[in-house]
Parts: structure tokens; sequence; C-alpha cells
């Protein structure tokens, strides 16, 4: 791979001359701290609600903290505090690089952290008080959503100026998924959270309501944590993206296809069934495109295997993939309307919801940061043995909850369909719900090693050896030469 | 190297993001929507028209209670449980666990009741829809009349006194000091048994989504 980018390299030299850096280390960092505070909360929120489930609530009787609070606090804050956090922080470090530009002002990067805190922390204190809202995944109380929508829009202003203004053209296949991403996320949080509530009822509402939960995953989660691998793998192996024609396929095909899934949350119900089918059929296609993109970074890791034993946030990144493929192989199979039948509001869903937010992008993020934190800390890792513990005692939890989850679904589904009386179903998931907890405490336990080992690489790690000089190392990352072999070949 | 229009940001920014976008938002959002646009959307006014036989009922068990948050039991008052009851059914995440919707599938008409159709979620207390997306517990939508007040409240206050292996929370904040229902407490049953109060003859419904050829 040339090391050298047809813009990039001097471009970035040039503005590097002035005082403020091209990536803001103090962001990322901020950011990155922020969502490993909310993993840590949102796996927290989960322990405790899962000790309902064995009838040995930790905080019986105290109203603000009951199970179902705990319940929007875990799935909130796994996805607007967890995921979102670190995918801003990988952002402000990544759109930078792959653009030679800055993002669009510092001061608007400072406000959105400090805001965006601010909307975590009212959020979780509007839940605790009672005013969630009844919306799937959009729980965050009416009265923050639109300050939310403000900072999505302050947050794709941000990020777009220097991607519109880079001379990079056409964009690096990264920057198809962010671009996008930003014009889905506010699009699908205004649609979610207002349609519902206020003009469409009950019906036509949870059809708007499954796009909603839908889109947040496909729109705003998978296009940024595809940009990110399209972005972070090529750069550790060193070498290009094995083929660009395949990258295409991915990202037009999941811009198609995606968005037409969400009905496929309420099949079964009172909306008309040829949307139910047209759900289905979509969410069918997309396993192919998904296919495509996991071929595409399986052929370029081809040759290149042996990194997975020693590169720990390359193997968060492919066990990542691995699991995204059965992610998606289960989905075309569960989203048929004879599956449906048994497993729709059973615990094989929570299991699969597992499995996709933090088996698939939960892992890649933590890879990212595992892969960042010495770079933005300018120190190396106190422990990688400590990293290695992370990772298997994560996956490994992770393996476990889904396996039993799912096995709890078909148990709870074939429980009902037998017309047993109700509570046959409870007593048999009582196993599987303690096994569950079992293994939360083993994700849990992964991430206090983890964080323990972050704090003391900040604090006590010695310092990177900087043999080069910031703006080489800026340069070996400039994008342009990525994809372009494959392209030209 | 060939020049690629698609990868560029203007089209990104127009076709996949807003074209697309836009396109799914019509053929699986809008279009549901507006077929069932003609359905006419229950006010709070319309739905206290038909006030359930337990709501008057709750006035005479709990009077004093009864009085002191809500006053006589009138289509007022029951306005005002109903709609606090929906609020905490939302506010205590008793939608995650607790769905509302009986599929034609799964022989859920036969352990619940009628298949749900559309026309009942056309109301105010449908907005959002409650539909669900878990079944720790039983589907609710054909709840109205099942059970007793009272099997509510002992229910509510400690769910394992009455479902001995229930893992349903306790919500002793819907009672006061002495275990008597306070306003939290008497919503939440108005509420419990309004959900499908609509259907008034539920041994015929049932039997009309039975199959014929199951039907003895």
């Amino acid at each position: 791979m040339e090391v050298t980018s047809r813009n990039g390299g001097g471009n970035v030299l040039a503005r590097l001359k002035g005082e403020s850096p091209l990536v803001d280390n103090w962001v990322v960092k901020a950011h990155f701290i922020a969502g490993i505070s909310c993993l840590f909360l949102s796996v927290l929120a989960g322990l405790v609600f899962s000790t309902q489930f064995m009838r040995t609530y930790l905080f019986p009787g105290i109203e603000p903290l009951s199970p179902g609070k705990l319940r929007f606090i875990h799935t909130n804050i796994a996805a607007y505090g967890f995921l979102a956090n670190l995918f801003f922080g990988m952002l402000y470090w990544a759109i930078p690089r792959l653009t030679g530009l800055r993002v669009w002002k510092r001061g608007v990067s400072l406000f959105l952290f400090w805001a965006w805190q601010a909307i975590l922390l009212a959020s979780v204190v509007g839940f605790v008080l009672g005013y969630a809202q009844g919306v799937e995944w959009g729980e965050t109380p009416i009265f923050i959503d639109p300050v939310v929508v403000v900072g999505v829009i302050l947050m794709t202003i941000n990020f777009y100026v220097p991607i519109i203004k880079t001379k990079e053209k056409p964009l690096y296949v990264s920057l198809w998924y962010f671009t996008a991403a930003f014009v889905w996320t506010g699009l699908v949080y205004v649609m979610g959270n207002y349609l519902p509530q206020f003009f469409a009822p009950g019906v036509s509402g949870a059809a708007i309501g499954g796009l909603f939960i839908h889109d947040l995953v496909g729109l705003f989660v998978t296009p940024l944590g595809w940009g990110m691998m399209y972005y972070f793998v090529p750069l550790i192996l060193k070498k290009p993206i094995y083929s660009h024609a395949l990258s295409l396929v991915g990202f037009w095909g999941l811009a198609f296809f995606y968005p037409l899934q969400g009905v496929h949350h309420f099949l079964w119900s009172p909306i008309p069934m040829f949307v139910q089918y047209g759900a289905v059929t979509s969410t069918i296609a997309v396993e192919i495109v998904v296919t495509t993109v996991v071929v595409n970074f399986f052929m370029t890791l081809r040759g290149s295997g042996s990194i997975l034993k020693t590169n720990i946030p390359m193997r968060w990144f492919y066990t990542g993939m691995v699991l995204y493929f059965i992610t998606c192989l289960q989905c075309a199979f569960q989203v048929t309307l004879t599956l449906q039948q048994v497993i729709h509001f059973t615990d094989w869903v929570v299991a699969h919801a597992h499995l996709v937010m933090l088996g698939v992008f939960g892992f890649w993020l933590l890879g990212v940061v595992t892969h960042l934190w010495p770079k933005v800390t300018k120190r190396e890792w106190w422990s990688l043995r400590l990293n290695v513990w992370h990772y298997w005692l994560s996956v490994v939890g992770l393996v476990i909850m889904f396996t039993d989850l799912t096995i709890a679904g078909l148990v709870q589904g074939f429980s009902w369909k037998s017309l047993q009386i109700w509570e046959e179903s409870i007593i048999a998931s009582m196993p599987f719900w303690m096994i569950r907890a079992f293994a939360g405490t083993l994700i849990g336990f992964g991430q206090i090693l983890w964080v323990y080992n972050l704090y003391k690489t900040a604090r006590f790690g010695k310092p990177l050896e900087e043999s080069l000089p910031v703006i080489d190392r800026e340069i070996e990352v400039a994008p342009a030469s990525m994809t372009r072999p494959a392209l030209a070949s | 190297m060939a020049k690629s229009p698609i990868e560029r940001f203007s089209a990104i920014f127009l076709i996949a993001g807003l074209l697309f976008f836009a396109f799914s938002f019509i053929a699986s959002g809008l279009v549901p929507w507006l077929m069932m646009n003609k359905v006419p959307i229950k006010s709070m006014d319309d739905l206290a028209k038909d006030i359930p036989p337990s709501f008057y009922e709750l006035a005479k068990e709990y009077p004093k209670e009864f009085k002191q948050h809500y006053g006589e039991a009138n289509k007022e008052s029951f306005k005002v449980a109903l709609e606090y009851g929906r609020d905490l059914y939302i506010a205590e995440a008793c939608w995650h666990c607790h769905s509302q919707q009986v599929r034609p599938v799964s022989n859920e008409s036969q352990r619940f009741g009628k298949v749900s159709y559309a026309a009942e979620y056309s109301n105010v207390l449908q907005m959002p829809q409650m539909m669900g997306t878990r079944r720790v517990g039983p589907d609710l939508i054909r709840e109205a009349g099942k059970r007793t007040n009272d099997w509510h409240m002992a229910h509510f206050y400690k769910p394992v006194s009455v479902v001995p292996v229930s893992v349903m929370p306790e919500f002793t904040w819907f009672f006061d000091q002495t275990k008597r229902p306070n306003k939290k407490g008497l919503a939440m049953v108005t509420y419990m048994q309004w959900l499908g109060s609509w259907i008034k003859d539920t041994t015929d419904a049932m039997k009309q989504s039975i199959p014929a050829e199951h039907r003895k």
C-alpha cells in the first residue's frame, strides 16, 4: 500500500503547521470515556434487571429503581450512551483523517459532547421519575426529544463540513456510510419519536414504530459500524479492501433494502399483509447484500489471518463480523411468517438484540477503543494480558447469553403454542434466566478488567515511543490509496 | 481511474440518504397509514361513552380511596383514571413484558380471546401504540373482566400471592401505608379492566376465532 495520499499529504502538512491539530484528541478521549462509562452503567442496569427474573430483585419496593425503569436505562444507555458516544469519538478521529480537514468547529464539538451527556443524564432522570415515552428504543422523554434533534443536526453539520470540502473525490467507502448515516439518523429520530406519539394511531403507528426500531439499528448503528470497519481494517492490515465493486454492492444494497424492513417487527399484526410480505422479502434480500460485505472483508483478511493471534482490535473486528453474519443469517430465517408464529414475543428476540447491539457493533467499538486508546493517551497498554481477558470474557459471556436465550425463546414459544397454562412457560424459563444472569456477570467482569486497564494505561502506561513526528503519523493513515488498487485492477 | 458519480457526496446524500428513505417511508409507513385513515381516532370522550362495570365496582369496593382520588364514578373520573392508568403502564415499562396483541397464530385466540383487529387500536390511548415487544407475562388486550378488581389489587401488591411462580415486580407504590390502593393503584386497575372491554360477547368472539372443524 502506498502510504502517501493524493491530496492528503500536502494538505495535512500545510494545515498542521498551524496550531490546532487535525484530530482533536480531547474530544475523542472524552467521548470514549463517556461511552465506556455508559457501557458500564448499561451492563449494571441489565444485570440488576435480570435479578427480577430470579425473584431476588436487589431494590424491592423502591419506586424510582423498579425493574421496568432499569430496563429503560439498560437499553437506552446502551444505544445512545455506549454505542453513540463511542461512535462519535471514532468519527472525530476518522473523519479528519479521511478528509484531511478538521471538523467544522471545535466549539461545536465541545458543546455537543457536553450536550449529549446532559441529554443522557436527563433521560435517565426522566425514566426514573416516570416520564418515559412509550416508543420502543425511543423512550427518551418527549420533552428531551427536540434537544436531541437539534444535537443531531449540529453533529451532522460538524461532520459534513470536512466531507463536503475535501478534495478527495470520489469519497472513500467509509465516508459513503458516514454521509448516509447522518441524513438517516435525523430523519429516523423525528419520524419515530413524533409520528406515533402525535399523528399515527395504533396500527399505522405500529408500522412507523417498526420502521423506527429497525432503522435505528439499520440506518444509524449499521452504517457507522461498517464505515468504521472500512477505515480501520485496511489500515491495520496495511492493504486495500479486496474488492471495490463488492463495497459498492454492499453500500447501495444496504441503502435500498435496509429501510424497507421495519414492519417485520409486527408480523401477524393487523398491519396490512402486503406491507408485512414486503418487509419479509426485503429482510431476506439484505442477507445477500450482507454476504457480499462479509466476503469482501474476509477476502481482505486472506493471507494475513495470523494477525488475529496477536492483534486484539482485529480479533474484535473479525469476531464481530462472524457474529454479524450469524445475526443476518438468523434474521433471514426468523423473519419468515412461519418462524414468527413461535418466536415472536419470546426471549429469542432478546437474544437476537444482544447479539446485534453488543456482539457486533459493541464488539467493533470495543476493538476501536482498544486500537486507539494508546494513541489518544500517548501511552502503551499497561497490560496486554488484561485485554485478552476482556476479549474472552466478553465473547464467551455473549455467546452463552445468545445461545441460552435463543433456546429459551423456543421453549417459551412452543409452551404457549401447546396451550400449557401460562405459568408453565415461566417455570421452564427459570433456569435459562439464571444462566442469562451468569453470562451477563461474565460480560460485566470482563468490562471491569478492561476499565481498570484503561485507567492504568492512561495513568501509568509507558509513554508511547514516537520516533516519527505526529505529522507523519497523520499521513500514514491518509485514505486515498486504500481502495484504489482494487479499483484499478 | 474511472470517474464514479455514485461515490460522490451529492449522490449519496440525495439518492441513498433522502430518496431511499422517503421510498421506504411511503411504502411501509405512509401507505398503511393512509389505508386506515378512514377509521376515526377515538378521543377520551368517545372512550368514556362505554364504561366497563368493573369501574363502578371499583368505586364501591374502595369507597374512601376512590372518593379521595377520583370523586364519583362517572365519565369524568373514568377519563382521568383511565388515562392515568395508561400513563403508568408506559412509565412502569409494563409494555416491555406484556403485549397487547392477539395474533391469529400459535393458538393465541384460544388462550386470550378474539384476534386483534385494526380498528380497536384507533384511539388516543394507543398513541403511541402498546402492541408490545415481549411476553414475560401474558397478553393483556383481552384482560377486561377476566379477573376481579381484588385479584388485580393483590397481584399488583404482591404477585406471588396469587400467582406463585410469577416474576412480576411488586408495585407496592400503588398502595398507601395501610395497603389500600392509592391513586395509582386505582388507575392501573381501571386500565387493566378496560383493555378489551369493548368486546361484548367474549365466548361468541372466541368461538368465531376458532376454525369450524375444531368447533364442537
